[in-house]
């Protein structure tokens, strides 16, 4: 029983998820009296529980494994407290937007708890069965919030791509995780691990299968790079995220990115560490074309939704490059899966406000196109402001967190000798700046004659202003965020065998 | 008893019809059945394995996981399955070459 304790921020999101349901089909007020606000609000009172139950187990001393299929270490809940903490903003400032549009808000409320779970499940898993049900989990979910807005054709096309897209990945994946238990005998990462270590320091006798491990690792990379919308398997992602409700859009472009990135780290880190020398080259290749592909389509937008979608699939392959650069044998501050959690951290409170404006936007007067932005410094001078620090953080100028994201990402990929994915990534993030400056562009420098101020919600802006506050936080005194990092990477590097 | 790699071909032809289908067909149900296939292909290697004797013969996590997939595969169904009569009812097609309406 001692172990319960241990998972305690899943077990608060799944009876939070529980409730909101009951009281869905339980309680009718009447029609027309519904109000989704209130569920919206129980929402975030059991995301914040299951968050500081996260924060408590920040300084947790030794990996504890928890019904020997959850690994509950300092690295999870790190990843844990980054998703929660993104979960909840969203959650108070799509409220109403979700309430406008959908007149099923428990079912929408109870999603969101869901997804949540899932997610947290999926960092913590150290088993391929409940990484893969986790990832399922995660995906179902996902595709009833993109097509939540049934008689909306934009919200149900986002849905269905999602599905077609999302379920080929993932059977995809189903069948390396199928190889790589043949190959080992066993779906523990740790078993796994011990049985290629013994494989490879026994050169003479490569035992029958293990021939199947490469094959397996590809396999699996595509469903969760899928995930994590690397290229080329992101072209869901603008479609998607252009299409689905804009909360929804928020949560896939940062916190279900972020858990991707957790299973992926998880996964090479601690399962393939014989392997490194073969899956660090084929994840340098796929961060390379993913920031290219991401960036050179994003130049082309003139939709800003859609060019945060193919932003935030060039961020993917920045935070990749961390992973390429990781030392599993002397874990240094410069360590790529230090640049790796920073970097999601950074991203998650700059993307999560990137989209919140745009849902202000799209509150407001009802368009997602660049030309709504004109002279949003006379119309609204803060949300202008905003959007500026969460545009210079995803391009990387310093005084944001973006900058220390990419110092330590690309810091690491020059440590370890990865001069020519440095190199690209510079060339990218240059890139990056010409789309990013240009809605700052539209925003300060063009006039829009019909100026009207915008009426942006108080829930909101409440939200936009504390992402605002732990952009330029990381930003100026990165140094609270990098202990908790160090700690969560070292912890993660130590248990490689 | 059936050599292993006899199943094991079997799951690679399967999971390769599957990936076709998903991937050439252009009707979204068709597209749903080449899925269920792959998911089918990765069960066959599982319990093959399990029975080949990877690990354990007492330890039965090769058939516990088929088991879940079986239920998975389910669920998978029922929600895809969902948003295609949502599309459905909107445009009155499954056609995936005629959703167009997100592009760019």
């Amino acid at each position: 029983m001692g172990d319960l304790g241990f998972i305690a921020p899943e077990i608060i999101l799944l009876i939070g998820g529980l409730f909101v349901f009951c009281l869905d089909v339980a309680y009718d007020p009447g029609v027309g009296k519904k109000s989704g606000l209130s569920y919206m609000a129980l929402s975030a009172l059991f995301l914040s529980a299951a968050l500081i139950a996260a924060v408590l187990q920040l300084d947790i001393e030794e990996p504890h494994v928890a019904f020997s299929m959850m690994t509950v270490d300092r690295f999870g809940s790190f990843i844990k407290v980054t998703i929660f903490s993104g979960m909840i903003l969203t959650a108070i400032a799509g409220g109403r937007y979700i309430n406008r549009r959908s007149g099923n808000q428990g079912e929408f409320w109870t999603f969101f708890l869901m997804v949540s779970l899932a997610m947290s499940i999926a960092v913590s898993a150290n088993n391929l069965v409940l990484v893969y049900l986790a990832i399922e989990f995660l995906s179902i979910t996902s595709y009833m919030l993109a097509g939540f807005l049934r008689e909306n054709r934009r919200s149900n096309e986002a849905g269905l791509k999602y599905f077609l897209y999302g379920s080929i990945a993932s059977a995809v994946m189903l069948y390396g995780i199928s190889l790589l238990y043949g190959a080992t005998g066993s779906l523990y990462l740790n078993d796994i691990a011990a049985a290629f270590a013994e494989i490879i320091g026994d050169a003479q006798e490569i035992s029958g299968l293990a021939f199947a491990a490469l094959p397996a690792m590809l396999l699996i990379l595509a469903g969760l790079g899928f995930k994590a919308s690397l290229a080329p398997f992101y072209q869901w992602a603008p479609d998607t995220y252009d299409g689905s409700p804009t909360p929804v859009a928020t949560y896939l472009s940062t916190a279900s990115k972020a858990a991707a990135f957790a299973v992926l780290a998880r996964f090479f880190v601690v399962g393939m560490a014989s392997f490194e020398v073969n899956w660090a080259p084929v994840l340098a290749a796929f961060s390379i074309i993913t920031m290219t592909m991401g960036n050179l389509a994003a130049l082309r937008q003139n939709n800003v939704k859609r060019m945060l979608a193919y932003s935030s699939v060039a961020q993917a392959g920045y935070i990749l490059m961390g992973l390429v650069a990781v030392t599993s044998v002397s874990p240094s501050a410069m360590d790529g899966l230090n640049g790796v959690l920073l970097y999601l951290f950074a991203y998650l409170f700059t993307n999560v406000g990137a989209f919140l404006v745009v849902m202000a936007l799209e509150e407001a007067v009802n368009s997602t196109d660049i030309s709504a932005y004109q002279g949003l410094i006379k119309r609204a001078p803060w949300l202008a402001a905003m959007f500026t620090v969460f545009l210079l953080s995803l391009t990387g100028i310093p005084v944001t967190g973006g900058f220390f994201g990419k110092f330590y990402v690309f810091g690491a990929a020059i440590q370890r000798q990865y001069f020519w994915l440095a190199a690209i990534g510079m060339i990218n993030a240059g890139i990056a700046a010409f789309y990013y400056l240009r809605v700052i562009q539209a925003m300060f420098f063009t006039q829009d004659d019909e100026a009207e101020t915008l009426d942006v919600p108080m829930a909101l802006q409440t939200s936009l202003l504390i992402c605002t506050i732990a952009t330029i936080w990381v930003g100026v005194y990165p140094s609270a965020v990098l202990d908790w990092v160090s700690d969560a990477s070292v912890q993660l590097l130590t248990v490689v065998p | 008893m059936v050599p292993l790699s006899w199943y094991l071909m079997l799951a690679a032809f399967l999971f390769s019809c599957g990936l076709y289908g998903a991937l050439a067909r252009r009707n979204a149900i068709a597209m749903l059945m080449g899925i269920e296939l792959m998911l089918n292909a990765a069960n066959i290697n599982l319990v093959a394995f399990w029975r080949h004797g990877v690990g354990p013969m007492e330890d039965l996590t090769g058939q516990v996981f088929a088991v879940f997939i079986i239920g998975l595969a389910a669920a998978e169904a029922a929600v895809g399955l969902a948003l295609i009569i949502a599309v459905y009812r909107e445009r009155r097609t499954i056609d995936v070459e005629e959703l167009d309406i997100l592009a760019g």
